[in-house]
């Protein structure tokens, strides 16, 4: 019934990823909820409804690849791996428990699903870039999905790999940028402005769309479209901490962790 | 992030003496500034951002920018502290740390904050265990690693009146001060904390205490460690490690990896020296998931793992 209805398919998947990622914060006393919220509908729609993948065989060459570049939201990414099949759900409790594979930064080598190791900001999207050129040079099918913070969008090594994405037009790379407008500590442009975000992108050679980035129609539309002549940039608009009241923009959700009330009250919300 | 640990009755978060003493040396001098990297709140600078909101830069999620401007700053005259978790500070800035920092010996104070494995189970990425490796080197950088909230207050008043670069480690990881009588800071110079001639416990920053409890232990077993607050681990105090060659047996012991670190630099010292056995606490590379706590006790940073490097290091003691 469901897989009928894709969009219904990934509001489902997105809201045992929120009640999840929640609940493994809440365990370990630790992770960053606010960023794995303002993420979550975008993996949903990507594992979903977009991405070609077959989590039995996580290094199928022509697998397409997702690279969590904000790598501190593991809350949405561990969520998303693990409900797409790439490791048992009863995992999900270890996070961040000595020994766990379920490190707070994710670790391709504990974890299947994982292409490369995130944390220090600005490292995904070269990484995806030289994917991507790898694709190119191989002529394989695969495509790209790389997802940044917009805070992370301050880090100089974006821009290298923007320039050289529009120079060598990556067509088979789609850079999300998710533009909830907060970074750690204050808004993104209290600190160092980023708009507007869609003309400097352009002005690199990318084509660029912006999106609703909880409207899970809108980005199947957006991420589900076949590639153009230029590298893509999808800037979503987005909440952190969407889908609890208490949490919706506000900075120090970013690394909150929630008391037993807190938890309980958003377990209310996420139905 | 992960929360930091509560703080213990008789133990101190190292950065409330760090910026209630930054705040005090930018009252009396007014170059002092402050660059950061969305890290205010890491940093614990609000109030400084309350009380000098011109003299804060936040240059956004950009160390490599965050460590030049600090070079261009103290070449406009002004005394920089640059504060940011150390790991991001030294790994991401490491080129901008040798060449505009330490090669053009700037007057930059680097603050690598919550440094070591303050951010556990955060993982590789957010520890800082490889930083004395990469800054040893650059010998124009004086690089300080304070053991308790006296000696973090007094290495800021010190970084702040030396004219040259300095790299202060701090942690937020609760510790005592230590109980030395008549302090005096002197960068350049191990301080003695317990006095002993079987062999010689040399450590810095967060582990000085452990070493202490792992002295009092072995005391115990009539054997007298000597404990050294090894803070400045550039310049070397060899005088120090010359003494503490001729008790005979060395431990080293450091929140950081065991290659390249304190360790490595005694072990290339007393090498080329005065031979020695020396037995090293801390990390062997990578570290599993785990909280700081666990991580601690699961590597030997604890008063029965640095016990335990001694007794090794005195059955190897010749004569
Ligand atoms: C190189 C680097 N500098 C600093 C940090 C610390 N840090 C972790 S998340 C974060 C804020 C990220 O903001 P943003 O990219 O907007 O992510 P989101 O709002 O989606 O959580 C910061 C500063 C880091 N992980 N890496
Ligand atoms: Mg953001």
């Amino acid at each position: 019934m469901l897989k009928n209805d894709p969009v219904a398919l990934i509001r489902e998947k997105a809201l045992w990823m929120r009640r999840t990622a929640f609940t493994m914060v809440h365990r370990a006393r630790a992770g960053h909820p606010g960023g794995d919220f303002s993420a979550t509908d975008i993996m949903a729609t990507l594992y979903f409804g977009v991405m070609k993948y077959d989590a039995k065989r996580p290094d199928w060459a022509d697998r397409d690849r997702f690279i969590m570049s904000k790598g501190h939201a593991t809350g949405a990414l561990y969520s998303a791996l693990a409900a797409a099949g790439y490791f048992p759900e009863d995992w999900l409790p270890t996070y961040m428990q000595p020994r766990s594979l379920l490190n707070g930064h994710p670790n391709r080598n504990y974890l299947p699903g994982i292409e490369t190791n995130t944390g220090p900001l600005g490292h995904g999207f070269p990484v995806a870039v030289g994917i991507a050129i790898a694709g190119q040079l191989t002529g394989a099918s695969y495509r790209t999905y790389v997802l940044t913070g917009d805070g992370e969008q301050q880090e100089g090594s974006n821009w290298e790999a923007a320039m050289l994405s529009g120079h060598r037009k990556l067509v088979n790379l789609t850079l999300i940028i998710d533009r909830n407008r907060l970074q750690q500590g204050t808004g993104t442009e209290e600190t160092s402005g980023l708009d507007p975000l869609d003309e400097k992108y352009r002005a690199f050679g990318w084509e660029v769309v912006e999106v609703d980035g909880h409207d899970p129609a809108a980005l199947l539309a957006v991420l589900g479209a076949a590639p153009g002549d230029k590298p893509r940039c999808v800037i979503a608009n987005t909440v952190k901490g969407k889908g609890v009241s208490f949490m919706e923009n506000v900075a120090s959700w970013h690394h909150g962790v929630p008391n037993d009330d807190q938890y309980a009250q958003a377990m209310k919300e996420l139905v | 992030m992960a929360h930091a640990a509560p703080v213990a009755a008789g133990m101190a978060d190292c950065r409330e003496a760090w910026v209630k003493t930054l705040i005090e040396v930018a009252e009396a001098d007014p170059r002092v500034v402050c660059v950061v990297n969305d890290s205010v709140g890491s940093s614990k600078l609000n109030a400084f951002q309350k009380q000098f909101p011109d003299r804060l830069i936040n240059v956004g999620i950009a160390e490599q920018l965050m460590v030049g401007v600090g070079a261009g700053l103290a070449n406009g005259g002004k005394v920089p502290f640059v504060s940011a978790a150390s790991c991001f500070l030294t790994s991401r800035s490491l080129e901008q740390v040798k060449a505009d920092v330490a090669y053009a010996n700037f007057n930059v104070k680097l603050v690598g904050q919550s440094s070591g494995i303050a951010y556990g189970e955060l993982g590789a990425t957010h520890h800082s265990i490889e930083d004395f490796a990469w800054l040893r080197p650059l010998t124009t950088i004086t690089t300080i690693v304070p053991a308790d909230p006296w000696e973090t207050a007094e290495a800021v008043k010190w970084a702040a009146a030396h004219e040259g670069p300095v790299y202060l480690r701090l942690s937020r990881m609760p510790v005592p001060n230590l109980d030395v009588p008549d302090r005096k800071f002197q960068p350049g110079k191990a301080e003695v904390v317990r006095q002993g001639d079987d062999v010689t416990i040399i450590a810095c920053g967060t582990t000085v205490h452990l070493a202490v409890q792992a002295a009092d232990a072995l005391k115990a077993e009539g054997i007298a460690a000597r404990v050294l607050n090894f803070s400045t681990i550039n310049p070397l105090d060899e005088a120090a490690l010359h003494a503490a060659a001729a008790t005979g047996a060395i431990v080293t012991v450091e929140e950081a990896g065991v290659r390249g670190g304190l360790g490595g630099a005694v072990s290339e010292f007393t090498a080329a020296n005065t031979p020695v056995p020396v037995e090293k606490v801390g990390f062997p590379g990578f570290l599993p998931t785990g909280s700081t706590e666990w991580l601690f006790k699961e590597f030997g940073l604890s008063p029965e793992g640095i016990a335990d490097a001694a007794r090794r290091a005195l059955a190897r003691k010749k004569g």
